[in-house]
């Protein structure tokens, strides 16, 4: 029973990045039905802005994660304008193709500027283990701090797409943008904005990844980017709890394969789960099925 | 220009410098380099100077044929120096026999990368000039049976790694046939970052010790995690931990009760460790570690042959073959990590030592010889 516990909150800790990641491809998509796969350099370039602002700049956690956050939302807003904007009306195949060029741009740009090789995260936080149930459930303060701050940020999402005037827009926009368009909504800055508030969240994750492990690299957000991508599908893609729920879900059942299977399936899984899900379900699991009207 | 007129005779360097595995072709690119300007600025070899023409192969297996099949038939090298891994290795070790031209690689442990794994066969034209892992699982086995007296055993590997796996295997058969049991065997994929889900797995079995033959970047975090799940018990490792990333990534506290085998030891009192020490820390501001010396002494190693070789320069063909038979003939070659003498399987027979990482600090433990 304690190993599951702990397996638990192996699995919490892992899909809590996942679900910051989810959430910003969820949004995108939900607005203009673009699969941005230059979201998970976004999370990379994060973890990068907050080594620079550690190392040079001497910075603790908080601060170097909100210049992160921020300078991913510059970032995002400016993907957005140089590549995805012009091709807006384009082909949904166009658009994907940009993205994964934007991916590759991305990675080998922080090649170049970083080097290729991994980097050692510096510690911002002293190490504490907490044992709970005699010893046998150790959890360090980490990945309370990788919670809570996920948990805040949801929140805080929440709040805005619910709430403000710009998540406002932001729903009427991925209802129908035309019609959001003729009731003077600027569509325009509307996914602009979009762009910006999902890249934050994911800067926020390579920060805290890079926090967690310890370990940053060029790479690093081709894996989580992808898993995140499953995630988002798992729960829904375009539904912000979806994006939460498929995060946490897909953490959680990675880490209960390699602990009571073997790691070697856990990738395998991801992926059967993801073509199961676009079988038997295909707006995931808490996506309505919408009919087409003819 | 014809091979003959060429004023210098060029090398080819097929390296690990970016990607996964970085930090040691790029350790011993520095080596190699130090050794070639020192053995240039004396005259070179027989009046030519040696040139190097370096390839990045992105430690990459495929990128490492490649990269192998255009130093020897674009650049046309005499020899190629590298790869850095086993599994890069046995990738460019088709082109050196299919191209027949010599290569070495200063760090590729593995058994098959220079025995043909199928019929037995020593690769004619591959080399290495570091001990491999039936010697390197054996030190580790029998340093866990005898000094740390443990009898339960569980073992991490890289199942996309030769080197991983290759040495898991030795370790596995020395401990088990020594009276030892391995109560958890776990393998994990190229890239894993988390791996406190079958660290918690294994930390159930109880084992008294943990063996991970796995490269340094994993080692820092498999480190770091165990001890996060409150697991003391000694980690064990090869040549691949030696590496200073791997204290940063665990952290000082935690790399600590960790064990592992190295080619060289920086606190080994010999003159000629310590006068390498002195010339790589003056020309690249930092501390060699153990690749470093491996690449510095593949280049007095390559001269040392090439000298041997009795070059005529009339066909480069001719010439790469009179070069393999020099290097097939090296005897006592007196290098920084150690003497080499290059066997019938195209082996170097030379000794090992153990490392300690205590709080962060490498102490020399003990010296095994084969």
């Amino acid at each position: 029973m304690t190993t599951f516990i702990q397996q638990l909150i192996n699995g919490i800790t892992l899909g809590s990045v996942y679900a910051l990641i989810a959430l910003g491809y969820t949004m995108v998509y939900g607005i203009i039905k673009l699969i941005n796969f230059a979201h998970g350099d976004v999370f990379m370039v994060g973890a990068y802005i907050a080594f620079l602002c550690v190392t040079y700049l001497k910075l603790g956690l908080l601060p170097a994660l909100i210049i992160s956050m921020i300078f991913c939302a510059l970032l995002g807003m400016l993907i957005e304008k140089f590549a995805y904007k012009p091709l807006r009306n384009s082909p949904r195949i166009s658009a994907l193709i940009t993205a994964i060029g934007v991916s590759l741009f991305l990675e080998n740009l922080m090649q170049l500027l970083m080097g290729a090789d991994s980097r050692v995260f510096p510690r911002l936080v002293n190490e504490k283990n907490y044992h709970l149930f005699h010893g046998k459930v150790v959890v360090n303060n980490k990945q309370i701090y990788l919670l809570i701050i996920t948990i805040l940020l949801m929140l805080l999402l929440n709040f805005i797409v619910k709430n403000t005037k710009i998540g406002k827009a932001m729903r009427a926009v991925s209802q129908d943008m035309d019609a959001a368009r003729l009731m003077g909504i600027n569509v325009d800055t509307t996914i602009s904005y979009t762009f910006a508030i999902g890249s934050a969240l994911a800067a926020a994750g390579g920060v805290l990844v890079g926090l967690y492990y310890n370990t940053i690299n060029p790479l690093m957000g081709v894996l989580p980017g992808l898993k995140a991508f499953i995630a988002a599908v798992f729960g829904g893609i375009g539904i912000i709890p979806g994006a939460m729920l498929g995060g946490f879900s897909l953490g959680v059942i990675e880490t209960l394969v390699s602990g009571y299977g073997s790691s070697m399936y856990k990738d395998a899984v991801a992926f059967a789960l993801l073509i199961l899900i676009l079988i038997l379900k295909p707006s995931g699991l808490l996506g309505k099925n919408i009919k087409e009207k003819v | 220009m014809s091979f003959a007129a060429s004023k210098t005779i060029k090398i080819g360097v097929n390296l690990e410098l970016s990607q996964a595995v970085a930090q040691y072709g790029q350790k011993e690119l520095q080596g190699i380099k130090l050794a070639i300007d020192e053995i240039n600025q004396k005259g070179g070899v027989g009046g030519k100077k040696i040139e190097l023409v370096v390839v990045d192969n992105k430690s990459d297996k495929t990128e490492a044929l490649n990269v192998a099949t255009r130093l020897a038939v674009r650049d046309k090298v005499l020899a190629i120096l590298g790869p850095a891994t086993s599994g890069a290795t046995k990738s460019a070790a088709s082109a050196a026999m299919k191209y027949k031209v010599p290569i070495i690689s200063p760090s590729a442990t593995d058994d098959t990368v220079t025995v043909d794994e199928r019929t037995g066969k020593t690769k004619a034209y591959v080399f290495r000039t570091c001990f491999n892992d039936s010697f390197q699982g054996n030190v580790m086995a029998n340093f866990a049976l005898k000094t740390l007296k443990v009898k339960k055993a569980a073992i991490i590997y890289d199942a996309s790694s030769d080197y991983s796996k290759g040495l898991s295997k030795n370790f596995k058969q020395t401990f088990t046939k020594g009276g030892g049991k391995i109560v958890a065997e776990e393998a994990f994929a190229r890239g894993e970052q988390d791996f406190s889900s079958i660290l918690t797995k294994i930390k159930n079995k109880k084992p008294d010790v943990i063996f991970a033959p796995v490269y340094y970047d994993e080692a820092g975090l498999i480190i770091k995690q165990a001890r996060e799940l409150g697991m003391s018990i000694p980690i064990l490792g090869g040549d691949g931990f030696d590496d200073p990333k791997v204290v940063a990534k665990a952290g000082k506290k935690y790399a600590d009760n960790v064990f592992f085998s190295a080619h060289y030891s920086s606190q080994d009192t010999d003159s000629k460790v310590q006068e390498f020490i002195k010339k790589f820390k003056k020309k690249y501001n930092t501390e060699p570690n153990a690749f470093a010396a491996l690449g510095y002494d593949l280049g007095y190693f390559i001269a040392d042959a090439l000298k041997r070789a009795n070059l005529k320069f009339d066909s480069i063909a001719k010439d790469r073959e009179r070069l393999k038979t020099a290097i097939e003939n090296t005897k006592n070659f007196v290098g920084v990590t150690g003497i080499v003498n290059i066997n019938k399987n195209h082996n170097a027979e030379k000794s090992a030592v153990i490392i300690e990482l205590k709080n962060g600090v490498q102490m020399f433990k003990q010296k095994l010889n084969p």
